[in-house]
């Protein structure tokens, strides 16, 4: 799937360029990406290793944990091949509760410590597991309460209520994160018939 | 309300903190070395999806540069005009699940020219805060533990995102006064 977005973003990039006869823009587009990959990916540092080593003491200290029990009935719905007591538990809660709270800085390291566990739960390195599936469905479409960076560039263009879209984003989100879980468990089940890959 | 909204952003990390570093003074933890311990792997997983970011980031970036996005919203203007959304947000829809930084300029960019508080500033807003850079979230946790196959998560995560647009476009319709 990813290997033919891939493939059609490019392909179908480099034949638009040549219709409209600006093929030269092709190059300059991809060494651009490439800079802005590396950028990104280096500007992260910061932030990871901040949350890295506050995570570290909150796992420690046994809250990660403590955290992990409070929702574990809703983990056994959604997650039946995670044990309840796995640590990858208490870092995907930690994770969904900062994108809940806008707080996108937060929230990436915390999804990447729970792709880290879930990834030793998983049989096949190179292959997504159920349970990321059912993960990165629900972090890419997360309820949000507090849309922080929208809120904020509202009030700088002179809103008379920058915060009017609490409500319209809690709704709109509200049924995005039902889609994802629904998409996922039917996309799972249709996973199982065609031989459980 | 922003007052609210205002303080609780400022107080949940700093609050999150205390509880963190109590919690583990009061349990013997040595906090420093646990700080360094986990600060350490923050390096090497950085390291690791820079390849997959530069893959994902050049492809769209070659996408957009062409003029292949653009022929692709003129595509779906009949799809949009079905649901009854303002033509003028179209190339944010579609580049929100590619590019983050791209979706938040058009975002600004429309909020700038219609005012934030207009049909449009307020569809763009609520769009931009409710969903996220499907595309980059994928790349960057799969490509943090090295996975290659993303099995039916693109689907999903589409599927999210068409029903959040569509979401969004009703109720700010239904909520906009006037």
């Amino acid at each position: 799937m990813v290997n033919l977005i891939w493939l059609a973003l490019i392909v179908l990039g480099i034949i638009t360029a040549a219709c409209n006869g600006r093929i030269d823009v092709v190059t300059k587009a991809a060494l651009d990406g490439a800079q802005t990959g590396v950028e990104t990916a280096l500007s992260l540092i910061a932030i990871m290793a901040f949350w890295l080593g506050v995570m570290k003491i909150a796992e420690q200290a046994g809250l990660v944990n403590m955290l992990a029990k409070l929702v574990r009935p809703l983990i056994r719905l959604l997650y039946p091949s995670v044990p309840h007591n796995h640590p990858a538990v208490g870092a995907m809660v930690m994770n969904l509760s900062a994108n809940v709270l806008g707080l996108g800085n937060a929230a990436t390291p915390m999804g990447l410590i729970a792709m880290k566990e879930l990834q030793k739960l998983n049989p096949r390195p190179d292959t997504a597991s159920e349970a990321m599936c059912t993960f990165l469905a629900m972090n890419t479409a997360c309820i949000t309460i507090i849309p922080s960076t929208m809120i904020g560039i509202r009030a700088i263009y002179g809103s008379t209520e920058p915060t009017s879209i609490v409500g319209t984003t809690l709704f709109a989100t509200a049924l995005g994160m039902t889609a994802a879980v629904l998409a996922d468990i039917v996309l799972r089940h249709l996973s199982y018939r065609r031989g459980g890959r | 309300m922003l007052e609210i909204i205002n303080q609780l952003s400022k107080w949940a990390i700093p609050a999150f903190l205390l509880v963190v570093l109590l919690t583990a003074a009061v349990r013997r933890i040595p906090v420093f070395e646990s700080f360094v311990e986990g600060a350490e792997q923050g390096f090497e997983v950085t390291v690791k999806i820079i390849p997959y970011l530069v893959a994902m980031i050049v492809a769209i970036s070659i996408f957009r540069a062409s003029g292949a996005m653009d022929v692709l919203v003129n595509l779906m203007a009949p799809i949009f005009n079905f649901f009854g959304a303002p033509p003028e947000i179209l190339p944010h829809a579609i580049m929100r699940p590619l590019s983050g930084g791209a979706a938040l300029g058009v975002a600004t960019e429309l909020i700038k020219e219609h005012g934030p508080d207009s049909l449009i500033g307020f569809l763009v807003s609520t769009m931009q805060g409710s969903t996220d850079t499907t595309f980059y979230v994928l790349t960057l946790y799969f490509g943090s533990v090295g996975i290659k196959k993303y099995r039916y998560s693109v689907i999903s995560g589409l599927i999210a995102d068409c029903t959040t647009l569509i979401a969004s476009v009703f109720v700010v319709q239904s909520v906009f006064p006037g």
